[in-house]
């Protein structure tokens, strides 16, 4: 249990059972009253984030967050399936939970999932995937310096922005934390 | 203007002298390491060996006053444990003055030409709120006569600090429900409420005045009720000071004030944190 003196900004915090985290944090002591600690509180399960006022003497639980590494195994329906790298448990992550970077899971891709109690809360993927062009206009031969973009279609179906010289069949890598193209890996 | 805080706190502490001496107030020094520091059920003292740091020079100011002195004024640092963030910092300069056959509302007219005197750019329009009238309209109860410390004190910082912030200003809260009287008289025309205000200055909390209460049985009744919530509470409880409850025998009806420097020149500067304008400080908890 953290008393309320211990809260400050970035701080994990369980509050009804769901992991939260303090985004903003005020200490306040009005007149000849006790000291109060403001907090703007985002719930990490559901991302609303909503003010809660603390007094000195109320204690609040600590969340118990721990990540495990997993290697991406298939996909069943919506469900996106993981094993644990050392003891190859599953890990079920629904597609909703994984939100865009579901676009970027590839065979045997290492990821780190963030667990609170059994609960998945965040996976984190490698910083950059490789991945084919489907479908795009032709390219400008040639035309390397430009920062011209067009439209693509990965073959997941993934809509992005690449340079206006990549072709179909290009492996290409992509910046999972933003979703960006970040440079041709091979011609196809 | 002065960006320099340093410059510009001397020349502040300057002005507020002229100010005090201009109105034939005498500076005084009272002790900072006390045996017996004032009992307040919410202000810590720093321990220094076998004795305290003051939280605040009032029992010795109300000493001299009961020794006759009328007019006084002090500036020093006073000591607060466990108290920091953008607006508390654990020692800070505090302004406490007195003046004998006074109230606090003689005092709110002192303090406005205070204000105006030192800080040229500050705003005229005072405005004074009933602490009754401002919880009913922001928090919707009059704590008067139906006070809950907890709702109280988080109303005030949830509602109605925010209220007095968005008005800008100064802005005066008056007649403080009599639980949260500290070492202020009861009003003789309404005893739910004593005399007491705090002053905001764009919803910054920069002045708390009293009428001071003046009788030792009362002020005795008020320690030892305090005592016992600090012991609930699993605080230290300080001894009362007794030459303090003696000295209020002979101590003439008298408004008392303290005004924090630091948050002042804070705002002076149009500044948002004690951190801006301290020249010294403790590694921020913010």
């Amino acid at each position: 249990m953290y008393s309320a003196s211990d809260l400050k900004k970035g701080l994990k915090i369980e509050i009804d059972g769901d992991p939260c985290m303090i985004t903003n944090f005020e200490f306040s002591k009005p007149g000849k009253g006790q000291a109060l600690y403001r907090c703007k509180i985002k719930n990490l399960v559901t991302g609303n984030t909503f003010d809660k006022t603390y007094r000195s003497v109320e204690k609040v639980n600590k969340c118990a967050l721990m990540s495990r590494d997993y290697t991406f195994s298939y996909i069943d329906g919506d469900i996106y399936v993981f094993s644990d790298n050392e003891t190859f448990e599953e890990a079920l992550l629904s597609a909703e939970l994984l939100g865009d970077l579901k676009h970027f899971i590839v065979d045997d891709m290492e990821v780190e999932i963030l667990f609170h109690n059994e609960r998945a809360l965040d996976i984190t993927l490698p910083n950059f995937v490789e991945m084919v062009v489907a479908e795009t206009e032709p390219g400008a031969r040639g035309d390397t310096a430009t920062n011209v973009m067009k439209p693509a279609k990965l073959e997941n179906g993934y809509e992005i922005n690449v340079p206006i010289f990549i072709n179909e069949g290009d492996m290409i890598r992509i910046d999972t934390r933003d979703g960006s193209y970040a440079d041709r890996v091979s011609k196809g | 203007m002065i960006t320099d805080p340093i410059k510009a706190r001397d020349v502040l502490m300057r002005s507020i002298r002229t100010f005090f001496y201009e109105r034939h107030y005498t500076e005084v020094e009272t002790p900072i390491r006390l045996e017996t520091p004032c009992l307040e059920l919410h202000i810590d003292a720093e321990e220094s060996g076998n004795h305290f740091l003051r939280t605040s020079p009032e029992l010795f100011h109300k000493q001299l006053l009961a020794a006759g002195h009328e007019r006084i004024f002090e500036i020093g640092k006073c000591f607060r444990h466990g108290e920091r963030g953008p607006l508390h910092h654990p020692e800070y300069t505090m302004l406490e003055w007195y003046q004998a056959n006074a109230d606090y509302m003689d005092l709110l007219e002192e303090t406005k030409a205070l204000v105006s005197m030192v800080w040229k750019g500050a705003s005229n329009h005072w405005k004074i709120w009933m602490v009754s009238d401002a919880f009913q309209e922001f928090a919707g109860w009059d704590p008067a006569g139906h006070y809950d410390e907890d709702r109280f004190d988080l109303d005030l910082v949830d509602k109605v600090e925010p209220a007095i912030k968005a008005v800008g200003g100064p802005v005066v809260l008056k007649d403080y429900p009599v639980e949260a009287a500290a070492l202020s008289r009861k009003k003789a025309d309404n005893p739910l409420v004593a005399e007491r205000w705090e002053l905001y200055i764009d919803g910054v909390e920069i002045a708390n005045a009293y009428s001071e209460l003046t009788d030792p049985v009362e002020q005795r009744a008020r320690f030892e009720e305090c005592a016992l919530q600090r012991r609930a509470l699993g605080k230290a409880v300080y001894p009362i000071d007794e030459h303090f409850i003696q000295a209020l025998e002979s101590m003439p009806p008298a408004g008392g004030i303290a005004l924090g420097i630091d948050r002042f020149l804070m705002l002076m500067m149009g500044k948002t944190s004690l951190d801006h304008v301290l020249p010294f400080r403790e590694k921020s908890g913010i």
